[in-house]
């Protein structure tokens, strides 16, 4: 090899060096190029850039406030949490889930119905983190997982707090009850802004108290940031703000008064609710049958879903503010009262009642046969008069009717501070022509008025409503909306918010022509058609029997009790309140197929004004309220 | 002093001979960052950061051992390097070890060995050589030939597939011939060339690679695939900002946001930690390192020495641009390390043998031989 002579002209050395020039020239722009880029990610950018490096680093892990208790008016207990072990799946982690139960059924006891259970959540919320396969383990279930823990993915145990109603089923229809927050709820909170105080929440109020104080009751998620790695895996807690427990609720319902009306009502099927008339809070609120709330808490099993969706007596209905009732005799004193104020009647006039009223061709028949004789207005309610008051009906006309009743709330929502409530129907000729599609049935006929006038034909009122119109009747004309809510506790701040009694509107009625009917009620409990259930009261009461009929008679046919099924029997409603002079209580109690309104009905009334008056305990109802306690190996949690 | 028997002195003096004190202090200050780097990468794994000194004292007498070789011997090595380093390429071909899918190492029965990775240094020594060989009637067949033999290897390790060191490859040879005189107008022709065999060659891409080219137009594309590296790599780099987080203290380092961060992604590292100013530091090193290895390819005696220690140089350049590049979001993913900082026994390797090649050059600037 040559190497390099001095032949090696200066021009072939000027070339080389002016590529190199040229290459190191290229160096700069590219070095350049690089330094624009990290002025731009580094300076220009920086904010941004340090923004994701920190969302990168911390994962937000929401802390799910402790719900609020429910309470009675009187301190005791109807809701609250307690803490328990559960086993959780998570199931995106998962493969295979059917083997991943056999293996845990392996450790602790799974059930069919668990497994249903975990099946019908897995359904329902599509995008929850983890799924409860068995709830409330006990110890040695615990000890027994945790040590075969490492067998399994995706499967953990959690202490979470569980939600308990101590009372069982009683007031099962006020309180409700909470469930997993469904996808359904999940969209719901979205629209509402409400999502991010829900992120780490599995239960929502579904009905009852537990749903429309559902906010109150919640609380304010904390948050704990913690620094995570790229794999999701927490290395330390950067700060923590404590989740703000929910407020306790205290509800204006007596519990002892509510259990004593359960207990009286036995094994049927209706409703009693109870207000204080001078404040709306409701004293007891009962529909008949109710369940257990308790079953939800977990996700309800299908099995019993199932057994409380399709038993006959509808056990999920709320009777008290859905079910709709003819009122029956019940109506009667509104009508009284709307005869005196409309100067279509006065005490003294008089009316023979041969034991049925004739309308056209039409014969409408007293539920006395052969007529109560002489009647004035105070006999014909506490004989309850039917004849009296077609006749009444008759010569009011429906609209003066219809403008009357509304002002009492009959056909109107209460507003009471629950969810799902009906409207009912006040019958009047608009509602009827909004009501019916074909002309023909759209009209109003004379006709029609007479059997309002003793609470049948196309009326229909919610339990509610009946024991709001008796409330304000009680409390002379001045309405105030029922509630069952009397007070918000938010135990962080000590705050205390008090429900107060809202004025829904001064009926500005007659003082004497209260006090007539309110007298006459008087006379119904006293001679009248309940006097018998009311014989030997320690206390003055007013009261209306009342018989609501199922099916409609044909003209001329009679109703036949023993004839009828049982389903087609009548309703038996009572109103009531007491005492006399100072109203402390107004209530209706119906009885789904009970009959005659003084047989079943009015002594239901009796009980329960006798214990909320008194203090009596009925007899069969002496021994001490069953109070469900929390597992034992749990800790009871209070607030 | 004495060291058996010998005169401290004198051994000093022995070994300095032939190493150039700026170049080795250059290459020492970046393997030092690249060390303090290694340990905030590994999670702070002291282990790691032994290995890499353990890498860095091999690298050392392999670069002092180079340095000691004349150039003319190089020179002799050239043919059979890239004959040998060409033949073992066909044999990947023909029966190599197919790893991640692709076909790069041969199985020597005691270890496995990647001959792309000998070519990287046999393409500018074989090019250098020849245009050596035919210095003063240098025509442009000449060029066509450098031109073929650049493009079969290169054309081999791009089969592999294996682009990253196909382009370091194919840059090697391009520095070389550039540097050896090829006309502008030719260079323009080709470059024009070029940019016309862009839509054929995007057609003969495999997807992985056209889906790197196109994540890093529009990384959010595919962010939890390769979009992946290059969103993780540019927020480190860009959370870093000007004073950078501290020593230790960066965030996507040690929650393990960045993915090969000890080897190809150990700017985002750097950077995250160190931020504009250490980038500065590193970006003026490297110019620096650049600067000397361009003077002693200036300075260079033969037309040989000359196009090596350019070509040696501007592949320095290359990793380092390519590399930093592609950390900070502006040239695709490949599998390029940052030279003198990321870990790994053959690329420091390579490097020092790269600086030990330089000084030789450098030593034997004024040994003419006829």
């Amino acid at each position: 090899m040559r190497f390099a002579e001095l032949r090696n002209t200066e021009g072939e050395l000027r070339a080389f060096q002016l590529r190199l020039g040229v290459a190191g020239f290229a160096v700069l722009v590219a070095f350049g190029l690089l330094l624009a880029r990290f002025i731009w990610l580094q300076v220009l950018q920086h904010d941004a850039y340090r923004a994701k490096a920190e969302e990168n680093r911390i994962s937000i892990v929401p802390l799910a406030p402790a719900r609020g208790l429910v309470l009675d008016r009187n301190g005791g207990v109807l809701a609250r949490n307690y803490l328990a072990y559960t086993l959780e799946i998570f199931p995106a982690q998962v493969a295979n889930l059917e083997g991943t139960i056999n293996q845990l059924a392996e450790y602790v006891d799974i059930q069919q119905r668990d497994r249903a259970r975990f099946r019908k959540l897995l359904q329902e919320t599509k995008n929850a983190e983890s799924l409860p396969i068995r709830t409330r383990l006990s110890d040695d279930e615990v000890a027994r997982i945790a040590a075969n823990r490492w067998r399994f993915t995706g499967v953990d145990i959690r202490a979470r707090l569980f939600r308990q109603y101590p009372r069982g089923e009683v007031a099962s229809h006020a309180l409700g009850y909470i469930g997993r927050v469904t996808t359904r709820d999940q969209e719901r909170l979205e629209e509402e802004g409400n999502a991010a105080n829900y992120r780490g929440t599995d239960y929502i109020g579904k009905a009852g108290i537990e749903a429309s104080y559902q906010q109150d009751l919640h609380g304010i998620t904390g948050i704990e940031r913690v620094e995570i790695d790229a794999a999701g895996r927490g290395i330390r807690s950067l700060s923590r703000t404590a989740a703000q427990a929910g407020s306790n609720v205290t509800l204006t319902l007596d519990i002892g008064l509510q259990e004593v009306a359960e207990q009286a009502f036995g094994e049927r099927r209706g409703a009693l609710v109870a207000i204080e008339p001078a404040t709306g809070g409701v004293l007891a609120f009962v529909s008949m049958p109710g369940y257990d709330p308790n079953l939800f808490v977990d996700g309800i099993d299908p099995a019993s879903w199932d057994a409380l969706n399709n038993s006959p007596d509808l056990p999920l209905n709320n009777r008290a503010i859905a079910g709709v009732y003819p009122p029956g005799s019940t109506f009667k004193p509104y009508m009284a009262l709307a005869a005196l104020e409309l100067g279509k009647r006065t005490p003294r006039s008089t009316i023979f009642d041969p034991g049925y009223f004739v309308f056209g061709d039409r014969r409408f028949r007293d539920s006395r046969p052969g007529g109560n004789g002489t009647v004035d207005l105070y006999k014909s309610i506490v004989m309850s008069s039917d004849t009296y008051y077609y006749m009444l009906a008759n010569d009011l006309g429906i609209d003066a009717i219809a403008g009357f009743m509304q002002r009492f709330g009959f056909g109107a929502r209460t507003g009471i501070d629950l969810e799902g409530e009906a409207t009912g129907v006040l019958p009047s000729p608009e509602w009827k022509m909004a009501r019916f599609k074909r002309p023909e049935q759209q009209r109003w006929y004379a006709g029609e008025t007479i059997s309002i006038g003793i609470g049948q034909g196309y009326n229909a009122y919610t339990p509610a409503q009946l024991a709001l119109a008796m409330a304000t009747l009680a409390n002379d004309g001045v309405m105030y909306k029922p509630h069952l809510v009397s007070h918000i506790d938010n135990p962080r701040t000590g705050e205390r918010h008090d429900v107060e009694p809202q004025l829904v509107r001064e009926l500005g009625l007659r003082p004497e022509h209260v006090e007539f009917v309110k007298r006459a009620m008087a006379g119904v409990a006293k001679e009248g058609t309940s006097a018998r259930a009311f014989a030997g009261a320690q206390y003055t009461s007013g009261g209306k029997t009342g018989t609501a009929q199922v099916v409609a008679m044909k003209q001329g046919e009679k109703y036949d009790e023993s004839k009828v099924t049982e389903r087609l029997r009548d309703h038996s409603l009572y109103i009531a309140f007491a005492p006399l002079e100072s109203p402390k209580i107004a209530l209706v109690v119906l009885v789904e197929n009970g009959g005659f309104g003084a047989r079943a009905a009015a002594p239901i009334a009796r009980t329960v004004l006798d214990y909320y008056l008194l203090g009596k305990l009925p007899k069969a109802a002496a021994r001490p309220a069953k109070v469900q306690e929390p597992p034992a190996e749990s800790d009871a949690e209070s607030d | 002093m004495e060291i058996a028997g010998i005169p401290l002195r004198r051994v000093r003096e022995r070994l300095g001979e032939g190493i150039d004190g700026p170049l080795l202090a250059i290459a020492l200050a970046l393997t030092a960052i690249g060390m303090a780097a290694l340990y905030s990468a590994s999670i702070e794994n002291a282990a790691r950061v032994a290995a890499q000194l353990g890498n860095l004292a091999v690298a050392l007498v392999a670069m002092w051992l180079i340095a000691q070789v004349p150039p003319q011997t190089l020179a002799r090595l050239a043919l059979p390097a890239y004959a040998v380093a060409l033949a073992l390429l066909l044999g990947v071909a023909a029966f190599g070890e197919v790893v991640n899918g692709a076909r790069r190492w041969l199985n020597l029965g005691f270890g496995r060995f990647q001959p792309s990775e000998m070519m990287k240094i046999a393409m500018p020594l074989m090019l250098a050589w020849y245009f050596h060989r035919r210095e003063g009637s240098i025509l442009l067949r000449d060029f066509a030939l450098a031109g073929l033999m650049l493009a079969v290897p290169v054309a081999l390790v791009a089969r592999q597939p294996d682009l990253g060191t196909a382009l370091l490859i194919a840059a090697a040879g391009f520095y070389v011939i550039f540097l050896a005189g090829l006309s502008w107008k030719v260079l323009v022709g080709l470059a024009v060339l070029a940019l016309a065999a862009l839509p054929p060659l995007w057609g003969m891409l495999h997807d992985y690679q056209r889906r790197r080219i196109l994540t890093l137009l529009d990384p959010s594309t595919d962010p939890l695939g390769s979009g992946y590296h290059i969103i993780q790599s540019t927020i480190a780099v860009g959370s870093g900002g000007i004073a950078g987080k501290g020593w230790l203290n960066g965030s996507q380092t040690h929650l393990e946001f960045i993915p090969e961060r000890a080897t190809d992604f150990i700017f985002a590292v750097f950077s995250e930690e160190f931020g504009l100013i250490g980038n500065l530091v590193l970006l003026a090193l490297y110019a620096l390192l650049i600067a000397r290895g361009l003077a002693i390819a200036a300075q260079a005696p033969t037309l040989f020495t000359r196009l090596l220690a350019g070509s040696v140089t501007l592949i320095f350049f290359t990793y380092a641009f390519v590399n930093m590049g592609m950390v900070a979001g502006i040239l695709p993913v490949v599998g390029v390390p940052l030279p003198f900082i990321s870990y790994g026994g053959t690329a420091l390797m390579t490097l020092y043998i790269g600086i030990g090649i330089l000084m030789a050059i450098y030593r034997h600037r004024k040994l003419v031989q006829t």
